[in-house]
């Protein structure tokens, strides 16, 4: 009987020890290692356990149960301490691994498109969207196509609106997109409708704060029958509130080109102001930003179609001044300049 | 054009501000650039009278006026010592802002309130021709009977809007006031009041000349060529109202005889031109130059004329440029007694020839060049005949008018139906009626189909679809609707060529280039550096020489643009452009050119300085990794040669680019010796042809399943001698490795520390891998074994262990 009190005493003390020592280590390694200490197969717990052999057969379930009972209270805190020194490690890490997220992201190395570039395939994108196909042609092109079959025969005086560059006396550059409507009907007749857009460079011999010798141009044509003017309007409302805002309005005023009959210049409202009058639109609510009309039946004829059976509309507009309008360029050279810094802002 | 209100308002009624008016013409098709207001800056100048001075309480030099300003009086200090009292003199009120851009507001000088301030000459901007001589250093003192409280710029007749026409070439007929006053009156629906003489096209009352033929013996360059003999010349100035008219128009007035054929031209459209009929020999001959022949013009300059010059001259010589210029020998000058007045109808293509070729241009010349009304010769003849009597400036006594044959006058059959068609507007006949009235046309009409007849001075109307823009313009753009067209759908989608081209550039910007765009003509010389001079096309008329031949290479532009940009002190520049060369296979070209696309690039400096990442030079491998980049997108793959023919590159650090045994172009650093001319260091560029590229792409990507079995993965380092191209032993492994061997990946070159002088170390990571098993170590470790044995023997290499 003295001997299970004196064992009883010395479990309690191992048991209360240990609990002790628990509670002041703060890493796991070293509560496992006193875990071992005490409760492994070499352990002062499990030694003590041994000895309960010595102790007659009524005290030995008094035994166990008084070391069952310690040993469970010794793994239950073991459990606690091992995930409050997880939570410590986890809190720790965090703070050892904390950074400035101030400080700059990684470099991609992404470039830029040129902004006309930008310009003409979004302008192109509207005009797909519409079923107009992207035609070409050449920028060095035949004093034919480039003025007499658009109805400019040599010494007319509207040649005078338009200064060209010469490469011999019947090829030049060409000064506007308008020979790929010729081309464009040449290749498709009899087919229809014809329904085209022509980006391109253009050429004139001028160069001052608005003028480029070298400029872009997206000329369109739509030929079949029973075409109006009425449709000339409703595409090209349809484009200026693509491109330019839903709240955009168009109107049309009558002009001159020699290769349609009616003409007009297209006026959209303000994109700055809605229309209110401001410093762009120079107060009036209105911004020209194309020449179109009705093609002109000896145009129509010189394309190989029949005046008398289809009708059709052409416009053409300056990329330039869409871009300008667009991203509130106010210098035309700007464009051409090529300055990194000016580039890289598209 | 210049349009001076005051005169169009005698010729049509107009019930609209100047600038309301702009608006009407403007939506109306005939575009008024300006509208200068004349009285700017005497808007709030009225004409005072002194009704008293006396000296200023406070400062000897002042005066302190009691002005009667018409509805009241005003005080007003002044400083000026040549007033006295009754004197009339400008008066600028409160808020005046006179032409020297002086505002004026209430002051006080000294304790005295001035309200306004008497003007100077100076300050109004005038001239000594107004005023009396005492206004010389002080104030300007009006004549006596100036209108105390009229508007000062009335009083001067500065009360007038001038609108500036920018006309298209379709309408010359509006350089002319007569048209212009039918334009409006078509426009705002009103009836203009011309001159009696604006339609009639009958011969004047009076006989033929004596002694003086008209020969036009260049029938095609002179279709008409009227004359009016005019005696008992008085030359003197002319009338106020026809100078103030003039100069509206800016035209300045010379002598009453020079500003009737200048007034009338201005009115009529019709040049006019007056010859002193003593000076004329003979007769007047409408004749082509001669060749050497001379003139000297009104401008006094002696002028050598080409053989197909076409010159007015009497038997013995040249009179005058015709259409351009009259010459000093006929002149008319204040000794003129008798006048030969030229109204006649000259070429445009021959009139705008001679004015190029002399570098001459006058009010008349522009007009013949824009297109004259020949059927309008005789009536300004009448107009000017009514002016000179009414200007006592002479007697017109006789007439001649040598006719051709002159085009036919216009019908033109407009159909509502087709007009309502092709506009998308519906119209009724009676709209069609209303406009035709308002143009002042005549017209039959029959169901729905007008016969229409076409003023002569309307020669921009030649078929139906001219007459439907009228119809347009008259009734308003804004009432044509908006429709889409009608008809089968279509579908709108790139060429492959031109989807080619966008993924070009989609590469090229997402490997972080720049896009530039610069100039396709460049110098000469620059080309010939990267091109083909040989092949390269010069333009005939260049705006300057560093721009004066087409391109055939993009390189001279971009290296400017790097340089330009370098100059700047922007670094890290790495730009590339898509554009279009041109070939020239012949001098001078019968053909059109080869337009060639290609692509270029130019990389110099290094990337920038970031805090995670190094900084990389941009240099061979950085170029060539972009191509690369090229080339895996289009399913291509780029051959590289040393290059043996660039003496601008590089020798040791350039490559010709290769596809399909094809050489597509360069890349390659610049030549340290060219270095200096674009003051770029060590700049890398490239140039590739885009048409060989375009052939052979592939158009899409077929995918290829993922292997279901794991790879093996082997590294293997070798010591090869220094000049072997590692792309050789590349080559080498793949052979060897067979189709088990997916992959060769060169990750470390190295020279240096424990490698031998004159060799390198060359480090592969080998990728192997079965579609059908999982390989085992074995039998890599076989096929290792067997590339290292390779390349050992043919690449004199060493096993780097």
């Amino acid at each position: 009987m003295e001997r299970m009190v004196v064992l009883k005493k010395e479990i309690l003390r191992i048991g209360e020890e240990a609990l002790h020592e628990l509670q002041q280590l703060n890493n796991s390694e070293a509560l496992q290692e006193l875990k071992v200490k005490v409760l492994g197969k070499k352990g002062s717990l499990t030694a003590l356990l041994r000895q309960m052999g010595s102790l007659g057969p009524e005290e030995r379930p008094m035994m166990g149960q008084v070391v069952n009972e310690m040993r469970s209270r010794l793994e239950k805190a073991w459990e606690e301490r091992s995930a409050e020194l997880e939570v410590i490690a986890l809190e720790k890490r965090l703070a050892a691994e904390r950074i400035d997220i101030s400080l700059p992201g990684s470099r991609v190395a992404s470039g830029h498109y040129h902004p006309l570039t930008q310009v003409v395939e979004e302008i192109e994108d509207i005009f797909l969207g519409m079923g107009f196909q992207i035609a070409e042609g050449p920028e060095i092109e035949s004093d034919y196509y480039n003025f007499e079959a658009l109805n400019l025969p040599k010494d007319h005086p509207a040649r005078e609106m338009q200064d060209s560059f010469y490469i011999t006396e019947e090829i030049l550059l060409r000064t506007q997109t308008s020979p790929v409507q010729i081309r464009t009907m040449e290749k498709l007749h009899p087919h229809l409708p014809v329904k085209v857009i022509a980006p391109g460079t253009v050429y004139r011999n001028d160069d001052d704060a608005t003028h480029s010798p070298m400029f872009h141009q997206v000329e369109g044509l739509m030929v079949d029958q029973g075409i109006r003017m009425s449709d000339l309007k409703g595409i090209l409302l349809n484009f200026s509130r693509q491109m330019f805002g839903e709240s955009r309005e168009i109107r049309l005023r009558p002009s001159f080109f020699p290769f349609t009959e009616p003409s007009a210049e297209v006026d959209v409202s303000c994109m700055l102001c809605g229309g209110a009058g401001c410093r762009l639109c120079k107060g009036t609510g209105w911004i020209e930003i194309l020449g179109s009309g009705m093609v002109h039946p000896k145009v129509l004829e010189m394309g190989g179609y029949n005046p008398k059976e289809v009708t059709g509309f052409a416009f053409g507009m300056g990329v330039e001044r869409i871009a300008m309008l667009k991203f509130g360029i106010e210098d035309m050279r700007l464009l051409f300049d090529n300055d990194l810094r000016f580039l890289q802002q598209f | 054009m210049k349009v001076s209100m005051e005169w169009l308002h005698k010729l049509v009624d107009v019930n609209q501000t100047a600038e309301e008016l702009a608006e009407t013409l403007t939506r109306g098709g005939i575009e008024v650039e300006s509208v200068e207001n004349l009285n700017k800056g005497f808007e709030k100048v009225v004409i005072g009278e002194i009704s008293s001075l006396t000296k200023h309480p406070n400062a000897d030099r002042l005066w302190v006026c009691d002005v009667n300003v018409g509805q009241k009086n005003v005080t007003i200090v002044t400083g000026a010592q040549n007033l006295q009292a009754g004197d009339r003199i400008p008066v600028a009120m409160i808020g005046a802002v006179l032409p020297n851009d002086l505002a004026i507001r209430k002051s006080k000088l000294r304790g005295v309130v001035s309200e306004g301030m008497l003007c100077s000459r100076e300050e109004l901007l005038l001239d000594a021709s107004v005023g009396l001589d005492r206004s010389e250093g002080g104030i300007l003192v009006l004549a006596a009977e100036a209108p105390i409280g009229e508007n000062f710029g009335k009083y001067l007749g500065r009360e007038d809007s001038v609108l500036d026409l920018e006309l298209y070439p379709n309408r010359p007929d509006c350089l002319a006031m007569v048209n212009v006053a039918r334009e409006v009156a078509s426009l705002t629906g009103k009836q203009p009041h011309l001159p009696k003489w604006a339609d009639t096209a009958k011969g004047l009352d009076l006989p033929a000349a004596e002694n003086l033929k008209i020969i036009i013996e260049e029938e095609e360059l002179c279709r008409r060529y009227a004359g009016l003999v005019v005696e008992n010349v008085h030359i003197a100035p002319s009338p106020e109202w026809m100078q103030r008219r003039l100069k509206a128009a800016g035209v300045r007035p010379i002598s009453n005889i020079v500003d009737i054929t200048n007034y009338c031209m201005l009115e009529m459209g019709q040049p006019l031109h007056a010859f002193d009929r003593d000076k004329i020999t003979g007769n007047i001959h409408v004749r082509s130059a001669k060749a050497g022949e001379k003139i000297v013009t009104l401008d006094g300059v002696e002028r050598s004329l080409q053989a197909d010059t076409l010159l007015i001259a009497d038997d013995r010589q040249a009179l005058a440029v015709a259409g351009v210029m009259g010459g000093v020998d006929s002149e008319v000058t204040g000794d003129t007694k008798c006048l030969l007045i030229e109204s006649a109808h000259f070429a445009g293509v021959s009139i705008r020839r001679t004015s190029r070729r002399l570098g001459l241009r006058s009010e008349a010349s522009n007009r013949y060049e824009k297109g004259v009304n020949p059927y309008g010769c005789v009536a300004t003849l009448g107009r000017v005949c009514e002016l000179l009597l009414e200007l006592g400036a002479g007697r017109p006594v006789a007439f001649l008018d040598e006719l051709k044959t002159l085009p036919l006058q216009r019908q033109i059959t407009l159909s509502v139906q087709h007009t309502s068609t092709v506009l998308g507007l519906e119209l009724k006949d009676s709209d069609i009626r209303q406009v035709l009235e308002n143009l002042n046309f005549k017209y039959e009409e029959m169901e729905g189909i007008f016969d229409v007849e076409i003023p002569t001075y309307r020669a921009d109307l030649e078929i139906e679809e001219d007459l439907m823009e009228e119809v347009a313009r008259l009734r308003g753009y804004d009432l044509i609707p908006t429709t889409l067209p009608q008809g089968d759908t279509t579908q709108g989608r790139r060429t492959p060529e031109q989807e080619f081209r966008r993924r070009l550039r989609k590469v090229l910007v997402q490997s972080g280039m720049d896009e530039v765009m610069t100039y396709t003509f460049t110098g000469a010389a620059k080309d010939a550096q990267w091109g083909s001079a040989q092949h390269s096309i010069s333009l005939l008329n260049p705006l300057r020489e560093e721009l004066s031949v087409m391109r055939t290479s993009l390189v001279p532009g971009l290296l400017e643009v790097a340089a330009k940009n370098t100059a700047r002190r922007n670094t890290e520049i790495s730009i590339f452009e898509v554009g279009t060369t041109y070939w020239g296979d012949e001098k001078p070209l019968r053909e059109l050119p080869r337009e060639v696309l290609r692509v270029a690039g130019v990389a110099v400096g290094k990337s920038g300085r970031h805090w995670l990442n190094s900084q990389t030079q941009y240099d061979f491998f950085y170029v060539k990794g972009i191509l690369e980049e090229i080339a895996r997108e289009f399913g291509l793959k780029f051959d590289y040669r040393m290059s043996e023919n660039r003496p601008r590159l590089h020798p040791g650090r350039s490559a010709d680019v290769y596809l399909h045994n094809e050489c597509i172009g360069f890349l390659g650093e610049i030549h340290p010796s060219e270095e200096k001319e674009w003051a770029l260091e060590r700049a890398v560029l490239f140039e590739l042809d885009l048409g060989v590229l375009f052939k052979h792409m592939r158009p899409i990507v077929r995918a290829q399943s993922i292997p279901r079995f794991p790879a093996i993965n082997r590294d293997l380092a070798v010591v090869v001698p220094i000049d072997t191209s590692a792309a050789a032993v590349m080559t080498k492994i793949h052979k060897l490795g067979g189709e088990l061997l997916q992959n060769v990946e060169l990750f470390d070159v190295y020279t240096g520390k424990s490698i031998p002088e004159g060799r390198k170390s060359l480090a592969f990571s080998l990728h192997y891998q079965s579609l059908e098993r999982t390989l085992t170590d074995e039998e890599v470790n076989i096929l290792n074994s067997r590339i290292l044995e390779g390349i050992q023997q043919e690449f004199d290499a060493e096993w780097r262990k």
